[in-house]
């Protein structure tokens, strides 16, 4: 009995001795910073989680949960897949991610080498135009944009191929971005030594340059994916009405007027397909990169797939 | 071994595609601005001559963006805004960010994959969740309710009543922190983890203590990453409108950007919308500047360190 007692006695006064040497020196070993890491984590995920919970309700409400249900994913009117404006919308979104990845990837992959290795008159401003996007605020891009489809280029007006001319604007710095990463650190020695036993530019370019950039090709193909996919403002602008609505743009107008849970499950779609893709982009990116140095450790892997 | 004219040739298609729909974009934007508005149809009459310019528009604008004018109310708001939301980033991130690069070993890898997740996830839906939270009778509207905060918040002058999504400015500046930190943590984890280990542990045989280590080595080092972060997430948020449009939808929360969107969509006259949009890309031309003059300055002082 007084030995379970003191036990807990000193157990107690332990744990008061750490508090006072941890309130201490808050930097020696931070144990709020685990705290606040934590906690920031749950605060950026798990919203997002409940509204994709509520996607799922078997009620119109969006803050009272009763019961599991696929109601407003498919079946009535109401639901994604029975109501017209949002499949078309999903639709939508997708058509103009596809585009996107099919012109902006090479149109990106062909600047990216261009201007790595392009030294002539030229090549400097080049650079520095290609930077512009990345940096220039969406409603600046979206107000141009509008403008040069309404005074300039009028035949393409507001129309999917605006939209599609949109969105490979903001992404082809993006593909740049990620191709010369790669480019810089796989270096010039393979394709040299090609050169040396006898390969033609092309034979180099196409045996040993392309093979080698393809995890990047990988990896910008996915982020290409997402960020035509999240876009809302470029889309927005150059929309011709509901034909051309995208998630994003249903997910604004409904979101002000009553969002309804099959807002949620359109989003809760979206959020799906884009980590599929991002997940298969990944993992087919460790593929190719497969036993390079360097590579291999996760955390290397995933500055790769960053923006 | 490759021809002189490839890589040239590279280069052409995107820099052709970015000529044309970025850099002729952009000039439609001030011919506009400086162009007329036909007296009958109302639509912009731009003017791609610099000599036919008419400064009318413009000067119209700057005197409504000035003190007094009527975009002055939503010019203060976003600096306010942009000014509160990256300082709350910053305090939030920059623990984060330390904490990843520094201290967690074994939960790296999966705190990576936290921290990246939200670009994954559409800005609008994560928007969405907040609105599906905080409106009445939502999981973070009856907790804020229950737990005596909404009313707290009220007493304290913070929001006006406890109806978070009643254009209140705190719930649109909360959710700005809320949609940019990830763009604010990663570059910042990104510098932090380049340090080198070593000058701490010179500091620290030094006889420097584990918090002057990190207020004279840590954070001097990490400051390319915080100005770059800061300017990352600063930027948009000047640009945007959705945000309070899509929380608030009040004109209390109005700012210069839904002044922009404002005459795009409903509004009479884009002519005003296009002047007010150069007015902003000048503003932030200028802050980029301030940026990159500020980032040499930085390594030429660590050069000489």
């Amino acid at each position: 009995m007084t030995t379970h007692a003191s036990a807990s006695e000193r157990q107690s006064f332990n744990a008061w001795s750490r508090a006072r040497g941890w309130l201490g020196n808050p930097w020696g070993r931070p144990r709020f910073l685990p705290a606040i890491t934590w906690l920031y984590m749950v605060w950026s995920i798990v919203p997002v989680l409940i509204a994709i919970q509520f996607s799922f309700n078997n009620s119109r409400s969006l803050t009272a949960w009763s019961g599991y249900s696929t109601r407003w994913y498919w079946g009535n009117v109401y639901s994604v897949w029975g109501n017209t404006g949002l499949h078309s919308a999903l639709f939508q979104s997708l058509k103009l991610a596809a585009a996107d990845v099919v012109i902006a990837t090479p149109l990106g992959v062909l600047l990216a080498i261009g201007l790595a290795r392009w030294r002539g008159r030229g090549a400097g401003s080049s650079n520095f135009l290609m930077l512009f996007p990345l940096i220039t605020p969406e409603i600046v891009m979206g107000v141009s944009l509008f403008l040069v489809f309404g005074h300039i280029f009028t035949v393409i007006h507001t129309s999917t191929l605006a939209q599609i001319l949109g969105h490979v604007t903001f992404s082809i710095s993006y593909v740049v971005v990620i191709v010369r990463g790669r480019l810089f650190s796989i270096g010039r020695q393979y394709e040299e030594a090609a050169a040396d036993l006898g390969a033609s530019w092309w034979h180099a370019l196409r045996l040993i340059l392309l093979p080698l950039l393809l995890p990047a090709i990988i990896a910008s193909i996915a982020i290409t994916f997402a960020i035509s996919i999240d876009d809302f403002v470029i889309s927005y602008y150059l929309s011709c009405g509901g034909a051309c609505d995208t998630v994003p743009i249903i997910i604004y107008s409904t979101a002000r007027g009553g969002p309804q849970p099959s807002t949620n499950a359109i989003a809760s779609i979206m959020v799906f397909i884009t980590l599929i893709t991002v997940v298969a982009g990944y993992l087919l990116y460790r593929v190719f990169t497969r036993g390079e140095s360097g590579s291999g450790s996760m955390t290397g892997d995933l500055a790769a797939f960053d923006l | 071994m490759y021809p002189k004219w490839l890589w040239s040739s590279f280069s052409l298609p995107g820099v052709v595609w970015l000529v044309l729909l970025f850099l002729v974009p952009m000039y439609a934007v001030i011919g506009v601005a400086f162009g007329s508005v036909d007296p009958i149809l109302q639509t912009p009459l731009p003017a791609w001559n610099p000599l036919d310019w008419n400064i009318g528009w413009m000067d119209q604008v700057l005197h409504e963006l000035a003190p007094g004018g009527i975009y002055w109310a939503a010019v203060v708001r976003t600096l306010w805004y942009v000014a509160i939301s990256l300082a709350l980033c910053l305090l939030i991130g920059y623990p984060v960010a330390y904490y990843i690069s520094r201290h967690a070993h074994r939960t790296k890898a999966t705190l990576l994959i936290l921290l990246i997740l939200p670009f994954w996830i559409s800005y609008l839906m994560r928007m969405l969740a907040w609105v599906n939270l905080l409106s009445p009778g939502g999981y973070a509207d009856t907790i804020l309710r229950d737990t005596g905060v909404s009313r707290l918040a009220v007493d304290l002058g913070l929001i006006t009543q406890t109806n978070w999504l009643s254009g209140q400015s705190a719930t649109v500046i909360l959710a700005l922190v809320y949609g940019y930190i990830p763009y604010l943590i990663l570059p910042l984890y990104a510098a932090l983890d380049r340090i080198d280990k070593s000058h701490l542990e010179a500091a620290r045989d030094l006889g420097a203590s584990p918090f002057q280590a990190f207020l004279r080595v840590t954070l001097p080092l990490s400051k390319t990453g915080i100005l770059g972060g800061s300017v990352l997430i600063a930027l948009p948020m000047f640009g945007d409108y959705y945000t309070p449009d899509v929380i608030s939808s009040a004109p209390s929360t109005t700012m210069i950007g839904n002044q922009i969107d404002y005459y795009f969509h409903g509004g009479p006259q884009p002519t005003v919308g296009a002047a007010i949009t150069v007015v902003l890309s000048i503003f932030l031309t200028i802050m980029m500047g301030y940026y990159i003059w500020a980032v040499r300055q930085a390594s030429k002082q660590l050069e000489t360190l």
